[in-house]
């Protein structure tokens, strides 16, 4: 038998990360990921050129060794720009998932657990967000607060939330009259730790697959705002903008196009492996072996 | 003659973690107009036997390995999609388990019944809809349905329980089968109707002189109504023999086994300290929900009285049990003494202190004090949390241990309720319903309670495993000094284990006393139906007493 102190530590996060470092392709996947952290993180010391200088004369050559993935029309390396733009579409990715996984998920667990008026208030605020168009919303924001890509993450997260909170508030509604949870309030937990501790674990497996499925679509979202000229404007870029840009030049260019598009997909390609993995891992029925 | 001849029956799961032998090698022989009864624990095999037989098991997994199956000298496990259907919408009909959902909620009762009539796959035997009805609405009638012309146009949501399993019994019987399979028709049914159920199928086999295939996990339910008992478990037959002989003289261990965990008689505990002190004070309780289903809210309308007026005292050391059918609002009364669904007006008191209209910070303490086991194993666990964190969560939260003494008391706990410490790190679905429960037990009495009150603890068990959780819970009162509340459907558990009963019907008390006094003399109708109700283990006993319905 275990002694007391490895007792303790038993739980469904370290369980999780057991199994997980089990499953190789959600390794991959991670390793993948912290690759391109790393890289977009240290791009001002390590990318080969600044990302706005121009080289007239190399306008639109083909990867070579001087440049390895080509320059874009106006000379500039494709390989710097790819990296600068990874360090806007990651972060465009993750803080706006993360600020609506946050405001999403209590919002729809505190909606769906204690239900009744305070649910259809909640929800009813969540339907007059959803019927605002999107992108008056958008400009409205900028015409107000001046152009910012601060700003750019928190109206993106202020779209994706809404749907991260209706899947949860289902989710809630569902385990909310589950014989566990009556157990825990007849053990007197407040609840808030009923919430945290007995609803919000069970939420998971749907979660993230919605998470992975978000990350993709707010870089897509930024991209699309950057080209009607309400993200980010050049010379700065993101992949999407890269993308968009690559697609008018296609048929001269491919490598426009081509370099930045695999970037996009290997970074969808590594959250949806890590992402079916955390959802194997943080249910216990999956097999540990 | 023989109608359905099954021969070394074979049914293997193939599954990711290795071969289940579902059923291993299963023979036996229905004739026109004989019961067999199937009777086995859950996983025993009895259900698949029979859905291997109509092709209805999931495939893969299920594969049949070897065997044959002769109906009226066909044999069914070789014979075509299409024959198939030709047999069931014919031969072969099936009765499940649950009412509730085997009925299309969107459909009427009646364009169900008739759907194998006008949807026939051999063209030349489709009836008109005006043949098919007339069909349908006479079969209606003799299965019991009161008024049957216009309940035919009737949804299934607009019937009981009990009309939608007669329902049910019409469907499988429209064809006029030959065999009847009924899979477990009563177990989702109150005692009273399942009685009524019992008899039905007796009425109609012998006026339709049809074979029927009667499976269930309960000896008592079969001993009036089987000609034949096959006792299955684990995937292979362990005895198979004429009704009578099986009852009475049976030599198999497992059957014996079987027989002796039926509860009967009232167990009594020597060391209990029976105080006359009050511990639990309900006085005109009432929980009433909003009715929100009804569209002209009539002052009288306006709500469900789940609760109605119910005064009840429970001492100190005591087993009260308490009784009623579904919807007798047994389940929400438990609630409500513990503060767990909002009461409408009424109090209850513990040990002198009135919880009623306490804030929920005010109730932490009493929290403590009093616990509540569930009925069902598979939804009262968190899915996400170890045993261990099952466990510790109740102590921690309530301060009885700390970091350093956790593991100790938690091992404690699992050698109390019998389960083994090396299993403290797993998940509760890694355990049986028995051990589930065993768990749940165990979170109950953490806090170290007075008082329990067990929502139908064992009616989800084996009746093996029922008995042992029953002795186990008799164990922990004794052990722990527990007074207890005992909430149950089913009569013979509650004499089994409690020294008091309270009989609940629509929300109010119907009756109360000591256990053994309101079984020898019930005082009012309601009481007497319901003891009449209870099927014996004793074929003899209990053919008289389905007779006589």
């Amino acid at each position: 038998m275990a002694d007391a102190i490895e007792d303790h530590g038993t739980s469904l996060w370290k369980d999780a990360w057991i199994k997980l470092s089990k499953n190789r392709l959600a390794l991959f996947g991670l390793a993948v990921l912290i690759m391109l952290i790393a890289t977009s993180l240290l791009t001002p010391l390590i990318a080969p050129y600044g990302y706005e200088t121009q080289n007239l004369n190399m306008g639109a050559t083909a990867p070579s060794l001087q440049h390895w993935l080509g320059t874009d029309i106006f000379g500039r390396d494709m390989l710097t720009r790819i990296m600068y733009g990874g360090r806007v579409s990651l972060m465009v990715g993750f803080i706006a998932t993360a600020v609506a996984l946050v405001i999403g998920i209590l919002w729809g667990a505190i909606a769906g657990f204690f239900g009744g008026r305070l649910d259809a208030i909640m929800m009813r605020i969540v339907d007059v967000l959803y019927a605002l168009p999107f992108m008056i919303f958008i400009i409205l924001l900028m015409v107000v607060f001046g152009r910012n890509i601060l700003l750019l993450f928190l109206a993106i997260g202020a779209v994706e939330w809404l749907t991260m909170a209706r899947i949860v508030r289902s989710q809630v509604m569902a385990l909310r009259n589950q014989e566990f949870v009556e157990a825990a309030n007849s053990l007197g937990l407040s609840q808030w730790t009923i919430i945290r501790r007995h609803i919000i674990p069970n939420t998971l497996g749907p979660v993230i697959v919605y998470t992975t499925l978000t990350i993709p679509s707010v870089m897509l979202l930024e991209a699309f705002l950057s080209f009607l000229g309400l993200g980010i404007q050049p010379p700065e870029s993101s992949w999407g903008l890269l993308i968009n840009y690559g697609v008018e030049t296609m048929e001269e260019f491919p490598w426009l196009l081509i370099f930045p598009g695999i970037a996009l997909s290997l970074t969808l390609f590594a959250l949806n492996f890590l992402g079916d993995g955390l959802r194997d891992a943080l249910d216990p029925r999956t097999s540990k072996d | 003659m023989a109608i359905l001849e099954v021969n070394g029956l074979k049914v293997y799961f193939h599954t990711r973690n290795g071969v289940v032998k579902a059923v291993d090698d299963v023979s036996f022989s229905v004739d026109r107009g004989e019961t067999l009864a199937i009777v086995g624990e859950s996983g025993s095999g009895k259900s698949v036997t029979c859905y291997s037989l109509l092709d209805l098991l999931p495939k893969p997994p299920a594969r049949i390995e070897g065997g044959t199956a002769l109906f009226d000298g066909k044999d069914l496990l070789a014979c075509s999609a299409s024959e198939m259907r030709q047999h069931r919408c014919n031969d072969i009909a099936v009765i499940f388990q649950d009412p509730m959902t085997s009925l299309n909620p969107f459909l009427t009762i009646g364009e169900q019944l008739i759907e194998p009539l006008i949807y026939h796959p051999d063209r030349s035997q489709i009836q008109t809809r005006v043949e098919a009805k007339r069909t349908a609405v006479a079969l209606l009638d003799e299965v019991g349905i009161i008024d049957s012309h216009a309940r035919f146009d009737c949804y299934p949501h607009e019937f009981s329980g009990g009309m939608r399993q007669r329902v049910m019994i019409a469907m499988a019987l429209i064809t006029e089968p030959k065999l009847l399979i009924c899979d477990e028709p009563t177990t989702a049914l109150d005692v009273t109707i399942q009685a009524q159920i019992l008899r039905l199928i007796k009425k109609l086999q012998e006026t339709r002189n049809v074979a029927v295939i009667f499976i269930s996990h309960d000896l008592g339910v079969v001993a009036g109504i089987a000609d034949k008992v096959l006792v299955m478990c684990d995937g292979t037959i362990r005895e198979t023999g004429g009704t009578d002989d099986l009852f009475y003289r049976t030599q198999n261990e497992y059957t014996k086994k079987l027989l002796a965990a039926i509860p009967e008689g009232a167990k009594t505990l020597p060391n209990r300290a029976k105080s006359d002190e009050i511990l639990i004070e309900v006085t005109h309780l009432k929980t009433y929900f909003r009715n929100q289903l009804n569209t002209n809210n009539s002052e009288e309308n306006r709500y469900i009285k789940a609760v109605d007026d119910v005064s009840l005292e429970i001492a100190r050391g005591e087993i009260l049990g308490l009784v009623g059918e579904s919807g007798s609002g047994k389940s929400t009364l438990g609630r409500s003494i513990l503060q767990l669904a909002p009461t409408t007006e009424g109090s209850v008191k513990f040990s002198g202190q009135t919880l009623t209209g306490l804030t929920a910070k005010q109730l932490v303490p009493w929290r403590r004090k009093m616990q509540m086991i569930f009925q069902d194993p598979y939804a009262s666990l968190n899915p996400r949390m170890t045993v261990f964190e099952t466990l510790s969560e109740p102590l921690l939260y309530h301060g009885i241990a700390t970091w350093t003494t956790i593991a100790s008391q938690v091992k404690q706990l699992m050698d109390d309720v019998g389960l083994s410490q090396a299993q403290l790190r797993k998940y509760p679905h890694e355990f049986s319903g028995g051990q589930r429960q065993r768990i749940a037990i165990g979170r109950a009495i953490a806090t170290k309670p007075e008082f329990i009150i067990a929502d139908e603890p064992v009616s989800a068990l084996d009746v093996t495993i029922q008995a042992q959780i029953l002795d186990l819970i008799l164990e922990l009162v004794e052990r722990h000094n527990l007074t207890m509340m005992f909430i149950s459907h089913d009569l013979s558990v509650v004499r089994y284990i409690s020294d008091r009963v309270v009989i609940m019907n629509r929300g109010v008390i119907v009756e109360q006393g000591d256990t053994e006094t309101l079984w020898a003399a019930p005082k009012e109708a309601y009481t007497k139906e319901l003891l009449a109700a209870i099927p014996l283990a004793d074929p003899a006993a209990e053919r008289k007493r389905i007779a006589n319905i």
